[in-house]
């Protein structure tokens, strides 16, 4: 029998479909809707089983499309808590249009995650990629428009290789079902390509600008959206395939740092933090590439609580710049005044991902640093810690402090509206829960798990760490104001990149393309019309003169032909008479000569 | 409840309770790490008490002078208008 129905399809599906019903709701009914299906979600994860749904022989080639284990149920759970997070969040809104791009993301980034082969995968990564771009297109203003156009077509390129991947893949390993990719075939084309696009969507630099760049520029409440599922699919199909590639532990402390280094000189709010999505991601990326037991557990279990807490200052950061209107640093301070609420929830974040004891970055980032240096990666370990240091100096104290503290701006915004506030209530409880309760995350991950935070050398290290991170900060205050510029990163190549290559366009290659049409124009058409003219007169004189000559000799032919035509019967018996003579006459000659 | 304890964190005239609150927290988290176990010992640091502190405060001191330096000599800093 043909199984049609497995829980492992619910959650895509029932976002998928119900974002493309959700306009037929109007007012009120579309706001419990937006409620409704999202705890639909998180019924249908206490539902699923592990196992695989949807196997088809498609044209001799075997697909899966579902697939559940325990690494996809980790990123299922996390991904179905924020999607009711995000729409609690984003209750008061009317625009629907964004409602339903919110839906369409979270519904293709559930495909992603319970993919079992390399199609539906690449299906979700592609509704992902426009969906997503919408929440950019969706607040409208000219920056936000040109930075989300950039934004999908840096992610279209990542498609385009992730399909060339793909069946470059399939076509070498005869198997389009999503797994692991052999190590073997390090340096490959499949295996460049498609980490190549999971490095992307992962923000890994040099292919981190799209992030940092359209993010910032996203509507408040898309933003949060998009801290959580587009970094994290990526961090969840690089476990999947490539563990132990010892290229990523490299690429990874990299990324950690790089975030760290440019979050000290950005002064939009949320580019900032959009810097420490890619420092943290990066501590996912080196966990991947240790690849050991310890290790993949402490990616999964970071990016578990990194969705939370990120989403949590993504909320914070947003509710200001919704009550506010200002995104800038240097327009901003004084208003924990009148947002002490914003202001304590905000910290509970902030807490989290500088990895404070009782906070859920505690538990999660400490497994990758103790995996690091548990597995002879010293240099690994000690760069992680300072990347530590930095995501406090700047999501804890330069961010909250000049945002909040710091110079009176004279503003004086209210609280943001109460859904808010209960949207960022919800994500602080897990940041804390998680970080006193670590027992049910631990179960959930996809080895068993032998790691003990609590220690005592460790509370105290860590203390050690952010206490005098703090201290250097208060000392060091004045060398950190904010300053009124934009930082170039590498989407530089294609925002004056493009310029250049308009240039190239314009002069070198437009001079060429001139030329090339003056010599075809003078020298090619000039002969071309004299060959045309040579084939002109042999076709009057020798092709001409033939098919006439033929048509004159079978007309003379004819006329002769005629005159034998008396119409008279008895010359006709003559000439058949005199015919059959012939023919006896040769018989008898052949005959009598065989 | 929470307006005071953010007030607290804000206000200018407890500057100085502050200050106090902080030393007295950081010589506790000193004296702690000088008393715990360290039952593991992967790494040359692990041994060292205090170490956390150290680090912590020569790491932050390092980013922020580092990145400004990146910044402003590395010229990645540049007017708001640059792309404009």
């Amino acid at each position: 029998m043909i199984e049609w129905f497995s829980f492992s399809m619910m959650p895509a599906l029932l976002l998928i479909l119900g974002g493309l019903v959700l306009p037929l709701f109007k007012g009120i009914s579309q706001k419990a809707y937006s409620l409704l299906i999202p705890i639909l979600v998180l019924f249908c994860m206490t539902q699923i089983e592990a196992g695989t749904f949807g196997e088809i022989d498609f044209a001799g080639v075997s697909l899966a499309i579902f697939k559940v284990d325990k690494l996809s149920m980790v990123f299922g759970w996390v991904f179905a808590i924020m999607a009711l997070v995000g729409n609690i969040y984003s209750l008061h809104i009317s625009d629907t249009g964004q409602r339903v791009a919110a839906f369409l993301y979270m519904g293709s980034a559930f495909l992603v995650v319970f993919a079992g082969d390399w199609f539906t995968l690449l299906a979700g990564w592609e509704i992902m990629a426009f969906a997503s771009a919408y929440l950019v297109f969706a607040s409208r203003k000219e920056p936000a428009v040109k930075a989300g156009f950039r934004y999908l077509m840096v992610h279209i390129a990542g498609g385009v290789m992730l399909l060339g991947g793909i069946v470059l893949h399939g076509l070498d390993t005869g198997s389009y079902l999503f797994g692991a990719i052999d190590g073997a075939q390090e340096g490959g084309i499949a295996y460049t390509l498609i980490l190549i696009a999971f490095m992307l969507n992962a923000a890994v630099p040099p292919l981190n600008a799209w992030l940092t760049d359209a993010y910032p520029e996203a509507t408040v409440t898309g933003a949060v959206f998009l801290s959580a599922f587009t970094t994290k699919t990526a961090v969840y199909v690089l476990i999947r395939t490539y563990p132990g590639a010892e290229v990523l532990i490299g690429f990874g402390v990299f990324m950690a740092l790089y975030g760290v280094v440019f979050a000290v000189l950005e002064n939009d709010c949320r580019r900032l933090l959009g810097y420490h999505i890619v420092s943290q991601v990066g501590y996912m990326v080196a966990g991947v590439g240790i690849g050991t037991e310890m290790a993949l557990n402490g990616a999964s279990s970071h990016a578990f609580a990194h969705i939370l807490y990120k989403g949590l200052l993504f909320m914070g950061a947003g509710a200001v710049i919704h009550m506010t209107g200002k995104r800038k640093l240097t327009e901003l301070g004084g208003i924990y005044r009148t947002m002490p609420w914003t202001v304590a929830l905000y910290m509970i974040g902030a807490f989290a991902i500088s990895a404070f004891p009782l906070f859920s970055g505690f538990v999660s980032k400490s497994m990758v640093v103790a995996a690091a240096a548990g597995d002879h990666h010293a240099t690994v370990a000690l760069l992680l810690m300072l990347a530590s240091s930095g995501t406090f100096l700047h999501t804890g104290l330069k961010l909250p402090y000049y945002m909040f503290f710091g110079k009176d701006s004279g503003l004086r915004p209210k609280e943001p509206p109460i859904n808010m506030l209960l949207a960022m209530g919800i994500a602080a409880f897990f940041c804390i829960a998680i970080g006193i309760f670590p027992g049910p995350l631990y179960n959930i991950l996809p080895y068993a798990v032998d790691f003990e935070p609590y220690t005592g050398v460790h509370v105290t290290e860590s203390l050690g760490i952010l206490m005098f991170t703090l201290l250097a900060f208060v000392l060091l205050l004045k060398y950190l104001d904010p300053e009124n510029t934009v930082t170039i990163d590498t989407d530089w190549f294609y925002r004056r990149g493009a310029t250049v290559f308009m240039w190239l366009a314009n002069k070198p290659v437009a001079l060429w393309e001139k030329t090339i049409v003056t010599l075809a124009d003078g020298l090619g058409l000039n002969t071309l019309h004299r060959l045309s003219k040579h084939s002109q007169t042999i076709d009057t004189h020798v092709v001409d003169g033939a098919v006439n000559g033929v048509a004159k000799s079978a007309m003379k032919g004819g006329r002769l032909l005629r005159r034998l035509q008396t119409g008279i019967v008895s010359h006709y018996i003559l000439a058949m008479a005199i015919g059959l003579f012939l023919v006896i006459a040769v018989y008898v000659l052949v005959e009598g000569v065989l | 409840m929470i307006g005071k304890l953010v007030n607290f964190f804000g206000d200018k005239k407890y500057t100085t309770i502050r200050w106090r609150l902080l030393i007295v927290i950081l010589i506790i988290i000193i004296i702690a790490d000088f008393m715990v176990d360290r039952p593991y010992i992967h790494n040359f640091w692990d041994a060292i008490p205090g170490w956390g502190a150290l680090f912590g405060f020569f790491a932050c001191a390092l980013i922020i002078f580092v990145s400004k330096f990146i910044g402003k000599k590395g010229g990645l800093m540049k007017k708001e208008d640059f792309y404009d």
